[in-house]
């Protein structure tokens, strides 16, 4: 008697608070995932192929193959975007500082509103790539500008920032996976 | 009356409106019908990842347009529809698709509701059989039951 009554409380009382309290708990860890942030299938992969031609001379191309041999880290950016201009100062400064070359691709651009934005706020690019139709973006996984690679010296994606880049991701995200890849030969 | 018949109009626009689908895509039909139906169908699965809760057949974003091209253009060029799901894939993972594929990471989302309704129809099935056999209360509204639930028997 003792115990089914002991087992009658379980089912009544314990199991359905047990139940809500992992339900509140699925729900608690939900609300700290930003949906808006797509992990990227692309990391630990090789980054895509491509071919653009270069914003300052569309005679000649930045591709793949400029990337390789060093670490460094690609810009998807675009003159529409605010976020973009948000992260501008900051990647001047990286570009001065850091080492590391930073290509950038000009996604869904006017290629001369783009030239006037580096006049006029300074050029963090090594190079720049134009890609007005968004096809290589796509290939990238690209859905929204600015989002910033971090390409290992073998061609291979390390890391994928979607939003502004700043020193704090900088320091927490970018140079402990800088570290480990090394910076190239 | 003219009231009325505005009233009416935008009623009517209201009521109709999006049962009439307000796709963005203006885009031509593909030459082939098949090839048109499989279009219609991926670009009513292909999460818009820039305007998300969107499909990229009814969003006006710039790259829900680049993605229909891309999806277009596949399959003009002969491409099969799990082709084109396999490109979306490699690029953007598998949130791009309204449904996912069953896998290990996406198990927990296709089997919780079957399980759920499982679990419910276990429970349920418990309490119609304790009270299978309980006297029918003579008054259903008022008066304690003539046993009461949950006493073991």
């Amino acid at each position: 008697m003792l115990r089914s009554e002991a087992g009658a409380t379980f089912w009544r009382f314990l199991l359905p608070v047990t139940f809500f309290a992992a339900l509140l708990a699925v729900f608690g860890l939900g609300l700290n995932n930003d949906p808006t942030l797509v992990p990227s299938p692309l990391v630990g992969k090789a980054a895509p192929e491509f071919s653009l031609p270069r914003l300052d001379d569309s005679t000649q191309t930045l591709s793949r193959k400029d990337l390789l041999g060093k670490t460094s880290l690609v810009n998807v950016w675009g003159t529409w975007c605010s976020g973009c201009r948000q992260e501008h100062e900051t990647l001047l400064a990286l570009a001065s500082d850091s080492g590391i070359p930073i290509f950038g691709i000009n996604w869904k651009d006017d290629p001369q509103l783009a030239r006037e934005w580096l006049t006029t706020l300074g050029n963090p690019y090594a190079a720049v790539g134009v890609d007005e139709d968004g096809r290589t973006a796509i290939n990238w996984g690209v859905y929204g500008a600015p989002e910033t690679f971090l390409i290992g010296p073998d061609g291979t994606v390390l890391y994928k920032h979607i939003a502004p880049m700043t020193l704090e991701v900088w320091k927490k995200e970018f140079l402990p996976r800088i570290a480990t890849a090394g910076t190239g030969p | 009356m003219t009231d009325f018949r505005c009233g009416l109009i935008v009623g009517l626009v209201i009521a109709l409106g999006p049962a009439s689908g307000w796709a963005m895509d203006t885009d031509a039909r593909l030459a082939d019908p098949a090839q048109q139906e499989i279009y219609v169908r991926l670009t009513h699965e292909v999460r818009c990842l820039v305007c998300q809760n969107q499909t990229i057949a009814d969003s006006n974003a710039p790259l829900a347009a680049d993605l229909r091209r891309e999806i277009r253009q596949m399959l003009e060029e002969g491409h099969s529809e799990t082709d084109v799901t396999t490109f979306l894939l490699d690029r953007y993972g598998d949130f791009v698709l309204y449904k996912p594929r069953f896998k290990a990471s996406t198990a927990a989302l296709w089997l919780a509701p079957g399980l759920l309704l499982l679990m419910g129809g276990l429970g349920l099935g418990r309490i119609i059989q304790r009270r299978r056999g309980l006297p029918v209360p003579a008054d259903d509204d008022e008066g304690p039951p003539a046993a009461a639930p949950g006493e073991p028997r």
